[in-house]
């Protein structure tokens, strides 16, 4: 019965180990390749998370049935009224050791290098990409466009383009969290921390805070709005022309309120 | 019964079951606090109060009372006090007076924590306590850092007292290898203990020195940086998850042998590979609660290579605890349900956390609800079982009487059916996107079901740990007479009259050289 289970367990790190072996080939090749579209994280964190789940699942329903197998083979009843295991010899002890060290080594680096690899496609901004500044604060998400266009609480931004949030705190820390684009990253005071989606289609995100920062912390929302990149276009220009009208010399009255126009904009949208 | 001689009392019994005593109120006033979130979360909007300061006063509370004033109390407090001089053979600890200095400081840090709801401005820092938030509060953040300094202080001198006690007060022919797992994994807990606690100290001493001596370790307009914060607070509080962790699973290997009546399945990989792998490891793996925090990458790189081989300590015990039950002849009593229950919750808890040991996975995750649904299974309630369940294993030593076992069984099993709904859906919604820390969730409606679903599970779990409590009060007063070793155990504290006099034992106990603690034999 033992060496029967001995073996199963040889077999599985045997399989941990081929899998490891044919996983790392590629994924250092997968770093060298130059990637033709540009890639986009939610759907391979999508594909990893399930992945990861199906495993996890698939490991727990085996573990649970074995010892619920066990527990009822070992109830107690007359005949058993104490436990029947032996000893093991010194092999076998060293073997209980080294044989699962290696199972679980395999899957960990097995699950390591998968992790890592979606990794670099987080953190690797694609050079096409629209850098936005993000100030975060009491409770808001303040976003300003390379040509200077502010927004507060939701960003406006062209399906197709990669959009990279440059992102600080002016008093608490914040996490800029994107639900639908599977992507954190925290905000806080004297740093610039970064993140990056791919909006690939029109439609709304929910953007909310996932960092504890102050009594209204569950309420710190805004929308990311993506548009098609014509309609984009002429959004931005719409506001490129209310920008230039408040950052005018002559009429001191905008200048005073320099975030109205964008919070008139965004209502407008 | 002499009230006198309770509160002076320096015998390690005694000052165990005092731990006991405060860390189950504590516990019972963390799980109201509980209650009353679930209860606010019920519906959109405001539920049971309009003011979202007074929900993050409750969740303060559950968190910093239920990690330093209920787990690690109860488990590094009342089981060690109680069950290491017992086990070991020895007559007390080797500090008895040191010994009632750390009960008694517990309890100063269990009411300063529970102060929380009389003075004017509470706490409201989660039980982490980050700057800048905790720098620019209202609420009274010295309160926070004197509650863990008088609470990890306690902890330090107890760890130093047990260290002592085991090197030097052993029965004679006890020798280390016939320890039992709960002391090897204590004394481990004990040593995280002495080397990280001093290191959480610094943290939340230098919060409230920012606060309120004008100091700038953390304020990055005169130098500071926010961070440092986060990682000196992370290089304790993830070692303090196997501070829980050990004991409690230590707790779960005394019940399952004692119950299976079978020798604990390689005991050498458990203690050299499980407890020594996870001690090696602890410190090690921090910058897992950092992942999204805006760390260096290459740390968070490597720290997850670090967290993944978490998994193999881990598993060596997993595999001890499930080879102790093969060939057993298991007896389906309370204390075994509340192990069998950890086995399982560990299980689901243990994988969940796979996920969340990757970077890349975390980022989607991270500060959801499925973090707070992982760590609730993996250590939360998985370490209340095993406490549920050692209080019931050791009441007949504790009281000299039995509890009721139907009402124990049917606690048990209401307390599980609750707690897999609650965490269950909450992993769920967490994956959908559910923040936590969240007073009120409009912008998320499409979760209300789940979480009226949630509170439903938290009262009935509360019914299940309710009907626990309530059987060890009356088992206490009326129970049946249990005998000296109503388990059949061959582990030492079972050897002598229940409940122990003063001194441990009538005459001084000496081991034979083929004993061993879990050595069952039949009749």
């Amino acid at each position: 019965m033992k060496g029967k289970r001995m073996h199963e367990t040889i077999r599985r790190a045997a399989a941990g180990l081929t899998a490891l072996i044919l996983t790392v080939p590629a994924w250092a090749a997968g770093g060298d390749k130059a990637a033709p579209a540009t890639p986009d994280p939610a759907r391979d964190w999508d594909h990893l998370w399930n992945e990861v789940i199906l495993d996890i699942t698939i490991i727990g329903i085996l573990f649970a049935i074995v010892t619920a197998w066990f527990i009822w083979q070992a109830r107690r009843r007359p005949g058993n009224e104490v436990g029947a295991s032996v000893p093991l010899s010194p092999a076998s002890a060293v073997g209980w050791v080294v044989i699962p060290i290696f199972v679980f080594l395999s899957i960990d680096l097995y699950t390591a290098a998968n992790g890592w690899v979606l990794w670099n496609t987080f953190r690797d901004v694609p050079a096409n990409r629209m850098e936005v500044k993000l100030e975060a604060g009491m409770y808001s998400w303040d976003y300003t466009y390379p040509n200077g266009v502010r927004t507060q609480n939701e960003l406006v931004v062209p399906a197709g383009t990669p959009v990279v949030l440059r992102m600080t705190s002016r008093d608490t820390l914040h996490s800029h969290y994107i639900p639908d684009f599977r992507v954190k990253e925290d905000s806080m005071p004297g740093r610039i921390t970064y993140l990056w989606f791919n909006p690939t289609k029109p439609g709304e995100h929910i953007v909310t805070c996932a960092e504890y920062c102050g009594v209204m912390h569950g309420y710190m929302a805004g929308r990311i709005i993506v548009k098609a990149p014509d309609e984009y276009a002429a959004w931005m220009k719409g506001e490129e022309i209310r920008l230039a009208a408040a950052n005018a010399p002559e009429p001191a009255p905008a200048a005073t309120k320099p975030t109205k126009p964008a919070k008139s904009a965004a209502k407008k949208t | 019964m002499n009230l006198k001689e309770w509160i002076f009392t320096t015998d390690h019994k005694r000052v165990g079951v005092l731990y006991l005593i405060g860390s189950i109120a504590a516990f019972a006033v963390a799980g109201i606090m509980a209650l009353l979130m679930r209860a606010e979360l019920s519906t959109i909007g405001p539920t049971i109060t309009a003011n979202p300061t007074q929900y993050n006063v409750w969740l303060y509370t559950h968190g910093a009372v239920m990690i330093l004033g209920f787990q690690i109390p109860a488990l590094t407090g009342f089981f060690a006090n109680f069950c290491i001089p017992l086990m070991i053979g020895a007559k007390d600890v080797a500090f008895p007076r040191v010994n009632a200095l750390s009960v008694w400081l517990f309890y100063v840090g269990v009411i300063l924590a529970l102060l929380t709801f009389f003075i004017p401005d509470p706490p409201d820092v989660m039980w982490t306590g980050y700057p800048p938030y905790s720098t620019i509060t209202t609420g009274n953040t010295a309160m926070y850092s004197f509650t863990v300094l008088i609470l990890g202080f306690a902890s330090i001198i107890g760890g130093v007292n047990f260290l002592t006690t085991v090197a030097y007060m052993r029965a004679p022919g006890l020798t280390l290898n016939k320890l039992n797992i709960f002391v090897w994994c204590t004394l481990a807990a004990f040593v995280l203990q002495l080397i990280f606690v001093p290191v959480l100290g610094t943290a939340v001493s230098l919060i409230s020195m920012d606060k309120y001596l004008g100091t700038n370790f953390f304020d990055p307009t005169k130098g500071g940086d926010v961070l440092t914060y986060q990682n000196l607070f992370w290089f304790y509080s993830h070692p303090a998850v196997y501070v829980i962790f050990l004991p409690f699973i230590g707790v779960v290997y005394e019940i399952i042998a004692a119950h299976a009546k079978n020798m604990v399945f390689n005991y050498k990989m458990v203690v050299y590979g499980g407890v020594g792998g996870i001690v090696l490891l602890a410190g090690e793996v921090w910058v897992h609660h950092l992942y999204v925090s805006g760390m260096a990458d290459w740390l968070r790189i490597g720290q997850m290579v670090t967290t993944l081989m978490i998994s193999i300590p881990v598993g060596l015990m997993m595999i001890g605890l499930i080879g102790t039950l093969y060939k057993g002849s298991i007896a389906f009593t309370t204390p075994m349900l509340y192990a069998l229950g950890v086995v399982f919750l560990f299980l689901i808890g243990g994988l969940t956390g796979i996920p969340l040991a990757v970077p890349s996975l975390t980022i989607g995750v991270s500060d959801t609800y499925y973090v707070v649904g992982h760590f609730h299974y993996v250590m939360a309630v998985a370490g209340t079982f095993a406490i549920f369940g050692g209080v019931y294993h050791w009441f007949p030593k504790m009281t000299g009487r039995m509890y009721n076992e139907f009402w124990g069984k049917l606690g048990f099993w209401i307390t599980f059916v609750g707690v897999n709904i609650v965490f269950w859906i909450m992993m769920d919604v967490g994956v959908k996107g559910m923040p936590r820390r969240y007073y009120d969730y409009a912008h998320f409606p499409q979760f209300e079901g789940a979480h009226q679903w949630m509170t439903v599970g938290a009262a009935i779990l509360a019914v299940g740990f309710t009907i626990a409590i309530l059987n060890w009060i009356l088992g206490a007063i009326n129970g049946k007479p249990s005998g000296d070793n109503p388990w059949g155990s061959p582990s030492l504290e079972w050897s002598t009259v229940s409940p122990p006099p003063h001194g441990n034992w009538p005459s001084p106990p000496s081991v034979a050289e083929d004993w061993h603690p879990y050595g069952f034999k039949k009749g």
